[in-house]
């Protein structure tokens, strides 16, 4: 370990989308010294693809909104599995963490009389989510990336990937790291560790998400000790383009619904009046005329008062409905459903506010969203679940370990409303932030490494290039992908759940002979074989949660269990390293409080 | 269906081309059929990218001598059979293959004046017409491809990189000079750091731009005239004040 290049800070960043950047800010606002690692250039991180927008009850677009409603939204989204108290925050945060931006330089688009202006999007009763076109992420990131570079306390390491966190008797003291450029190490010290690595989405063939989201973060967790909660709920956005193959997967913002598109059956049929589920019976238009008459309002920027179209309801409902159309023989050509926006506005709204999915479809797939109708079927998008943390300042179960954004667990529930990922990132961010300060600072020493724990991990990361071409990294992922898609999908049965975890044994013991070309020098077929080592372990603790939740609730549906049980409403299901082994356990959650409780009964 | 791909293979050191055969598929861009030759012929080949969809910069390459994105280029744009090469973009060192090193991008980023808002009104808000900050919305549609930079003459021949931000950071800076809530001044950054001098308006730019921004028309035309104010012509700069158009 002599040679290793080794920097010390009080808090480590693992992640640089809008959770760890915030975090970073944070941080070092308070006082301490502070690096940020991720696995792309900066600003290439997920978040920069966010499209519909970030919500926030500012009601400025519509005044009958504030934290109340939002809180409700949120929890009814989430089926009531959501930690309550990481719900509450959101509500009561997001707008001024939204503002913050704006005073940071950000832009988004204007009302009339100059606010911010709000749109619709599934599952928030009024328009609420804050944006720039289809383009809010990117508008979020460099917003935080030029405060971050501008605050020139915080050190980033580009292409910095951590493949291993590091304990000293029992509390994170730091993580072992890579460079891709040069495929050197470098061990960065801290007290105290946040994660905000993202989501699990390539675990998935047909997603939304870049090769970053290998599910690193919630690995990281795990081996480390920590607790995940949440897992078998992986949210399949209803809307990813189908055709042509190169794009399958790629998502179609919610935007487009928001903005009045709706869906249709090979029949041209509106099939969602059918699916609308008891629990929002009340909520929603019941007839054509009905939802058109709300579009009709909101397109005119008035307060609608209608009730809104079904095609806005939360993403589990939508995205099982269309996947059900197809199973039934009423899908589109390639397999989808049609989402048409064309006939309800004018070519030129249709490219003022959604200027990225008008040049994705012309220039991907030879479609004219202004003449004609998408295709799109449901992609794996984001996962609900995550490390376990305390809701106020996002500490995971390991002594100096937080996690903010989507790698933390409990906010969503069974089912993350649209546009609440990127209030998420902001809120919980910064509160990982301070938390992490606070904890440093009240660490004494330096936390200590132990050399033959490094010797040991840098040799296994160094493994593959010994064991030449007897398997390949890519066709093991590939292996994978489609046996999660097949066995761990939408729809869930006990005997795929259990073909699922007799597989994953066999594709980790195909992980093991893996062998990589080339040398250590930005090498993406050694970076795919380490990444495989966590898509294994989240896949397998997805699986392993969806076996131990016998009932369907939100993103998660069990075929034999095809409604929602009372009881399991009242529980986490806990993914926990015991040994080698992985460990499931319930754990109850804590009850939601009566002056809570009566908000959502809407008592408030 | 088969294309040939011609990429290039090596360091900062040296290199060459060689030749892959992929299959084609329909509606494939370029950057499927690199990562099909990763999977099957070269699990070394580097590459960036992550949104593939045009929304994250990180796929810039130059295809057939042309700067662009691999993941928004469709390979049927070229004619059948004949063979596509593939480069880094030049304006930068190579680190591998097809990944260049563009940290000085960054550096420079790091030496522009931040933004500083005015005080906001009564209710701790700002109130912003949306005609006041479409064109500045513009500005900041940039994915930092770098594909402006690869292009511009003065960064490509020149390796004026010690005095010439590139059209990248003076597009940054003209979100920053026109974001209406903005007070802070950047005229000398303007003229001596970001070397706007050295922009001859060829407007190649513009034309490689995947975010279709008129980085020359829109943002670097106006910033000149405002260098040109501010330094050479304080009584016109006094003028356009009161017209309100500064
Ligand atoms: C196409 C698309 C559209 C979306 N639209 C919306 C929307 O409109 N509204 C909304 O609210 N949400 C949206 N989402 C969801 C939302 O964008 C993401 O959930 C959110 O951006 C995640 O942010 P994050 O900060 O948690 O992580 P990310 O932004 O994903 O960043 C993760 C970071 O962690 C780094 N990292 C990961 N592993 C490691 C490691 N081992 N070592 C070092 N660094 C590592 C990565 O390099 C990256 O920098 C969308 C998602 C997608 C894919
Ligand atoms: S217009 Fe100016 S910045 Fe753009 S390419 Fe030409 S010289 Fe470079
Ligand atoms: S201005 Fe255009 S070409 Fe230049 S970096 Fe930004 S998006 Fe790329
Ligand atoms: S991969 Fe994001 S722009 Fe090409």
């Amino acid at each position: 370990m002599d040679h290793l290049e080794t920097k010390t800070y009080d808090v480590l960043v693992v992640g640089a989308g809008g959770a760890g950047l915030r975090a970073a800010i944070e941080a070092v606002d308070q006082g301490v010294s502070v690096a940020v690692v991720c696995k792309s250039l900066l600003g290439k991180a997920h978040t920069v693809m966010a499209e519909g927008g970030v919500a926030a009850a500012l009601a400025t677009t519509d005044s009958r909104d504030g934290w109340r409603v939002h809180f409700r939204d949120t929890m009814r989204g989430g089926k009531l599995l959501n930690d309550w108290r990481m719900a509450q925050l959101l509500a009561q945060e997001a707008p001024a963490r939204v503002r913050e931006l704006e005073a940071w330089g950000a832009l988004f688009d204007r009302t009339p009389d100059g606010r911010i202006l709000q749109r619709n999007f599934g599952g928030h009763q009024y328009p609420r989510l804050a944006h720039v076109g289809d383009r809010t992420g990117l508008e979020m990131i460099r917003t935080l990336q030029d405060r971050t570079v501008q605050a020139q306390r915080i050190d980033v390491f580009m292409e910095c990937t951590v493949a291993r966190l590091l304990t000293d008797d029992g509390r994170i003291s730091g993580a072992l790291t890579y460079r891709r450029e040069s495929g050197r190490f470098l061990l960065l010290r801290a007290k105290a560790v946040v994660l905000a690595t993202g989501g699990i989405g390539r675990a998935y063939k047909i997603n939304s998400n870049s090769w970053e989201y290998t599910g690193d973060g919630h690995a990281l967790a795990y081996d480390a000790g920590a607790d995940l909660i949440g897992m078998e709920f992986v949210q399949f956005h209803p809307t990813g383009m189908v055709w042509p193959l190169s794009v399958r997967g790629i998502l179609v913002t919610e935007g487009v619904r928001g903005e009045g598109g709706v869906l249709k059956n090979s029949r041209g049929e509106r099939f969602m009046f059918r699916y609308i589920p008891e629990m929002f019976r009340g909520d929603f238009a019941d007839t054509e005329e009905e939802a058109d008459r709300w579009v009709a309002d909101v397109i005119a920027g008035r307060k609608a008062e209608a009730r809104r179209p079904p095609e806005l309801l939360t993403r589990d409902v939508v995205a099982r409905a269309i996947a059900q159309e197809v199973r039934e023989g009423r899908g589109s050509p390639h397999g989808g459903a049609f989402l048409d926006i064309a006939s309800r506005r004018k070519a030129e709204d249709i490219r003022k506010k959604l200027p990225s999915m008008y040049q994705q479809f012309f220039e991907l797939a030879d479609v004219d969203i202004t003449r004609e109708p998408m295709e799109v079927f449901p992609t794996t998008h984001y996962m609900m679940g995550g490390v376990k943390v305390d809701p106020e300042s996002q500490a995971a179960t390991v002594p100096g370990l937080f996690a903010a954004g989507e790698v933390a667990g409990g906010l969503h529930g069974a089912n993350r409303l649209g546009g609440n990922s990127l209030s998420d990132l902001l809120v919980f961010g910064r509160r990982a932030g301070a938390g992490a300060a606070t904890y440093a600072r009240a660490q004494s020493g330096e936390p200590g490494v132990e050399t033959r724990q490094v010797d040991a991990i840098t040799a296994e990361l160094l493994a593959p290039f010994e064991r030449k071409g007897s398997e390949s990294p890519y066709a093991v992922q590939d292996a994978l992908q489609d046996m999660m898609g097949t066995c761990v999908g939408i729809a869930r049965t006990a005997d795929d759940l259990q073909n699922a975890l007799a597989a994953l044994g066999e594709l980790r013991a195909r992980a093991g002979r893996v062998g990589v070309d080339g040398n250590r020098q930005y090498n993406p077929g050694w970076h795919t074989t380490l990444d495989l080592r966590n898509l294994l372990t989240v896949s397998e603790a997805v699986t392993r949660a969806a076996l131990a939740r016998r009932e369907s609730r939100g993103a998660h549906t069990r075929v034999e269990h095809p409604d929602s049980d009372k009881r399991f409403g009242t529980v986490n299901v806990v993914v926990r390293r015991q040994g080698d082994a992985m460990t499931v356990v319930e754990e109850p959650i804590v009850p939601v409080p009566g002056e809570l409780r009566d908000i959502l009964e809407g008592k408030d | 269906m088969e294309a040939v791909l011609k990429i290039f293979r090596g360091d900062a050191t040296s290199g060459a081309f060689r030749d892959y055969t992929v299959p084609l598929d329909e509606g494939m861009v370029v950057l499927d059929a690199v990562h099909w030759v990763q999977a099957h012929q070269a699990s070394d080949l580097a590459c960036r990218w992550n949104c593939k969809a045009g929304r994250c910069g990180s796929c810039s390459a130059e295809v057939n001598g042309k700067p662009r994105l691999m993941c928004m280029t469709r390979m049927d744009h070229f004619p059948p059979g004949e063979p596509i090469t593939l480069a880094p973009m030049k304006a930068f060192p190579v680190l591998k293959d097809l990944v260049c090193d563009v940290s000085w991008n960054y550096s420079v980023n790091r030496r522009i004046p931040a933004f500083k808002p005015a005080p906001p009104e009564a209710d701790g808000t700002w109130r912003m017409q949306q005609v006041d900050i479409d064109r500045v919305q513009e500005f900041r549609k940039c994915i930092e491809c770098f594909l402006c930079q690869d292009v511009c003459h003065v960064l490509r021949d020149h390796d004026r990189k010690d005095s010439f931000a590139g059209p990248r950071f003076l597009v940054r800076l003209a979100g920053l000079e026109m974001h209406p809530l903005d007070v802070e001044s950047r005229g000398a950054h303007l003229k001596e750091e970001a070397g706007i001098g050295f922009c001859n308006i060829t407007k190649c730019c513009t034309e490689v731009c995947p975010e279709s921004i008129h980085i020359t028309d829109n943002a670097i035309i106006p910033l000149k005239e405002r260098v040109v104010d501010e330094f050479y012509d304080p009584l016109r700069r006094l003028w356009r004040r009161l017209r309100g158009s500064a």
